[in-house]
Parts: structure tokens; C-alpha cells; sequence
């Protein structure tokens, strides 16, 4: 996607959320088909569904369906692919989403594919900075925990290289961003370094800090999680060293990453992002099917 | 000696040659342009060469004119290999090879949990850079780089 295409997500979620944009998925239906579980995306997509007058049905969990029975997932979605106006996706293998876009003239939006890509959730995050910010340009953010395996934090940083951010890196050798991520930004202009605590990044002025969560079963010994779990929590002073005007943002859910009294300061933001899940989901809707323009 | 030795290779009247594959990775030049099935084929191997330290491998494909698109596919393991046109037994034209900016069927993802492998979509890859020999799945988006090892033959 160029940046161009990203600002017409953020723009046109704004208008959704902002806006009155009326029920623009009427006699539309819409199927949020989850060959994995998860929780707050599903919801999420159903309820920008039924908030935009749409119809909505599709399943939790693949054991439920004909896959069980050893149907193919391709017959599977040509199959629905003629139920409905938009498919919704969540997939464990990568690739599955654009496979299935491939198999039908329906739209296809992904909700995550294995370890690849979650867009929804950068457009929702892209949002939550513009709409905390006022621009995506130039924005200095970090971000910080586990950045090697978690697709977030890839996503984001490609997504806001585009628009010329300054990103710091936190993270214990172990959970360091991928080379190949890092590849990507040494070839453009994007400035980026690496720190191992998030006191170290003081000075550098951050308007956002993206916390995400450090699996424990990515430890073999568990006393070195421990540590490096109560390293890498947010608290008020984390706060107070990186300066009173960061936003604090995390994908959620959060373990203890971030102490629950930086819930209530302004800088917390990791809630509404949340809540910008469905105006987001109800924009993406809304442009894949036309009911918005 | 050594260009002595490659006219030896069967002359052919029509057709397409290629020389200057390192040895011994005729066969599978042969299998990655699906050419088993194609009619007379002379395939040398071993040849000495001047610049393959290693020794070259020919294949003489009789009465067809490969396109530039499979030709290109040698490119994949043999980037140096030389492509001949033959009309009427005169060369009609000496081809340059490139790598192909798109790759269908022949690669195979390393990523096992990538919908080529589980679900049975057809593998598809496109160059991520020109002069490097690497590849971007387009599903799983994983790059990879091509070696005779992680080709697969229909």
C-alpha cells in the first residue's frame, strides 16, 4: 500500500467516527469467518457490522463447520464467497487471506494471517496517532517488549516509515526488532536506533511509546523472564522520564506490562485505541463494499 | 580444445541452444523449462571452459524457439548460461538472460506454515531485488533465495 491508500483508511475512519455517515452497509451481509480465535477482533468487526446497518454471520472457531469434514479451505470460501457482500478472515497460516481474495470476486479483508500481517490493527493504531496528533508525518515513536515476534510492531513500522517517523527500538537482545525489518529502513531515510531500556530514550522526545507484550514461553528460564518482564513495565515514572507529553499505546490485552496506575493519567491511550478497532473496521468495511467513498 | 569439443555436441537445423551451464545442472535446467516431454533434445555434459572453472553443460532443444519469459527462467540457477537461436542452422539470434521479475510453480516457500504449503495455493514469488537471486513469496511474504535446491519440477 502506498501512503496515499493508508491516509484514505485513516481519513475515511475518521469521518466514521466523527462524522454521521449513517447506515452505509444496509442490505449488505457480511461473513467474519475465524479459523483461529480471537476475542476483542471478531467483536470488534461485528459490531462495525451491525453499527453500519449491516447483516453479519460467520463462525468463531472451524471445528463448526465443514472443514472438519475435510473440505478445502479454497472450496470453503468459494462456497461463502456467494453469501455474502465482504468476507472477513483470521487465519493461522500465512498467506490465507490473499489466497482467498484470489478465489472470489467478493472482497476480502484480513484480520490476521499466522505470524504475517494484521492491517487492521496499523490502520486502527495510524488512526489513534492521527487522531491524538493531528499528522502522521515526522512522529517520533518507540516501541518497546517484544519486538521480534510481535507483527504489530512490523506492521507499524513499515506503515509509519512512510510518513517519515523517527523510531526507537527497546528491547532486550533477545526480543530485538528482526534484520529484516531493520533492512528495510537502512535503505530509506527513516532515522531508527536501538536501546535496551526505555529510560535510555529520555531525550529523544517521544510522542508515542507502543508497548507490547513479552511472552513467557518465549523464555526457556524462567527467572530470566522475570527479569526481563519487570524491566520492560511501564510505569508513572517510565512516564515522567520520557516526558509528560507521550502517549502511552499498546495493542492489548496487556499482561503487567503497563502498571494499571498510568490508567488513569491523559497519557494512556491504550483504551481508546481499542475502541478505534470499530470505526476502523466500519471505514474498511465501508470502502471494500462502496457504501462509503 | 574446448571449442573443438562443443561443436562435437549434434549441429542442430532449428531450434534453441543453451550453453555456458555450469556443470552439472543440465537436468535441471531441462526440468525447470518442462522440456522432458519436448522431442529431440542433445545434452552435453562437462565440457571444459574458460570461464566455468568447474566445467559446462549444453542443451540443444531440436525445433523449438524457447520465448525470452522461459529463457529467462534459467536465469534462476545458471544466471551466466548463453541462449542461441538456431533458424536454418545459422544462428539467428544471441539472447542475454535475466532474472524473471515474476516466478510461478517452480519455487517453493521455505515457510511451512505459508498458504502455499497448507492450502494449496499456487506458488507465486516476486524479485525483490535486481542483481540479487532473491525472491518475496506473495502470500506469505517471507524473501528466499534460489538455489537448485529449493526448486521443484512439475
Amino acid at each position: 500500500m502506498s501512503p496515499d491508500d493508508l491516509w484514505s483508511v485513516v481519513e475515511a475512519t475518521g469521518r466514521v467516527k466523527h462524522g454521521n455517515p449513517g447506515e452505509f452497509l444496509a442490505g449488505r451481509t457480511v461473513a467474519v469467518m475465524f479459523f483461529e480465535p480471537s476475542t476483542r477482533t471478531r467483536l470488534s468487526f461485528e459490531s462495525a457490522v451491525l453499527q453500519s446497518g449491516g447483516r453479519v454471520f460467520g463462525f468463531a472457531n472451524p471445528t463448526a463447520t465443514s472443514q472438519s469434514k475435510g473440505e478445502s479451505f479454497a472450496d470453503t470460501i468459494r462456497t461463502v464467497a456467494g453469501y455474502c457482500d465482504a468476507m472477513v478472515i483470521r487465519h493461522p497460516v500465512e498467506g490465507a487471506a490473499r489466497m482467498a481474495s484470489e478465489l472470489s470476486g467478493t472482497p476480502v479483508i484480513n484480520a490476521g494471517d499466522g505470524s504475517n500481517q494484521h492491517p487492521t490493527q496499523t490502520f486502527l493504531d495510524l488512526f489513534t496517532m492521527y487522531e491524538s496528533l493531528g499528522r502522521l508525518e515526522g512522529l517520533r515513536v518507540g516501541m518497546m517488549g517484544d519486538l521480534k515476534y510481535g507483527r504489530t510492531v512490523h506492521s507499524l513500522t513499515h506503515a509509519l516509515a512512510m510518513f517519515g517517523a523517527e523510531l526507537a527500538f527497546i528491547a532486550p537482545p533477545s526480543l530485538d526488532m528482526p534484520e529484516h525489518v531493520l533492512d528495510g529502513l537502512r535503505g530509506s531515510s527513516i532515522r531508527f536506533r536501538q536501546l535496551r531500556q526505555p529510560e535510555e530514550a529520555a531525550d529523544l522526545g517521544l510522542d508515542f511509546l507502543y508497548v507490547t507484550r513479552i511472552q513467557k514461553e518465549r523464555f526457556g528460564d524462567p527467572q530470566e523472564y522475570a527479569s526481563v518482564a519487570h524491566s520492560y513495565t511501564v510505569t508513572r515514572d517510565t512516564v515522567s522520564a520520557l516526558g509528560g507529553g507521550v502517549r502511552i499505546m499498546h495493542p492489548l490485552p496487556r499482561v503487567d506490562e503497563i502498571s494499571e496506575d498510568v490508567d488513569a493519567l491523559p497519557n494512556a491511550l491504550y483504551f481508546i485505541q481499542a475502541h478505534n478497532g470499530v470505526p476502523t473496521r466500519r471505514a474498511l468495511l465501508g470502502l471494500v463494499t462502496g457504501g462509503l467513498e | 580444445m574446448t571449442g573443438e569439443r562443443t561443436y562435437k555436441v549434434y549441429a542442430i537445423e532449428n531450434g534453441t541452444v543453451i550453453d555456458h551451464i555450469p556443470t552439472p545442472l543440465a537436468l535441471k535446467v531441462v526440468r525447470i523449462l518442462g522440456l522432458e516431454a519436448e522431442g529431440i533434445m542433445t545434452i552435453g555434459i562437462g565440457f571444459r571452459s574458460k570461464t566455468l572453472l568447474g566445467g559446462k553443460d549444453v542443451v540443444k532443444v531440436e525445433n523449438r524457439i524457447l520465448s525470452p519469459a522461459e529463457t529467462d527462467m534459467v536465469a534462476l540457477i545458471a544466471p551466466e548460461a548463453t541462449i542461441n537461436i538456431i533458424r536454418n542452422g545459422k544462428v539467428q539470434e544471441k539472447r542475454k538472460i535475466s532474472l524473471p521479475s515474476e516466478v510461478w510453480d517452480v519455487l517453493t516457500c521455505p515457510n511451512p506454515n505459508c498458504a502455499t504449503n497448507q492450502l494449496g495455493a499456487r506458488r507465486h514469488f516476486l524479485l525483490e531485488e535486481r542483481g540479487t537471486v532473491t525472491y518475496r513469496c506473495r502470500y506469505c511474504e517471507r524473501s528466499t533465495t534460489v538455489n537448485p535446491d529449493n526448486l521443484r519440477y512439475s
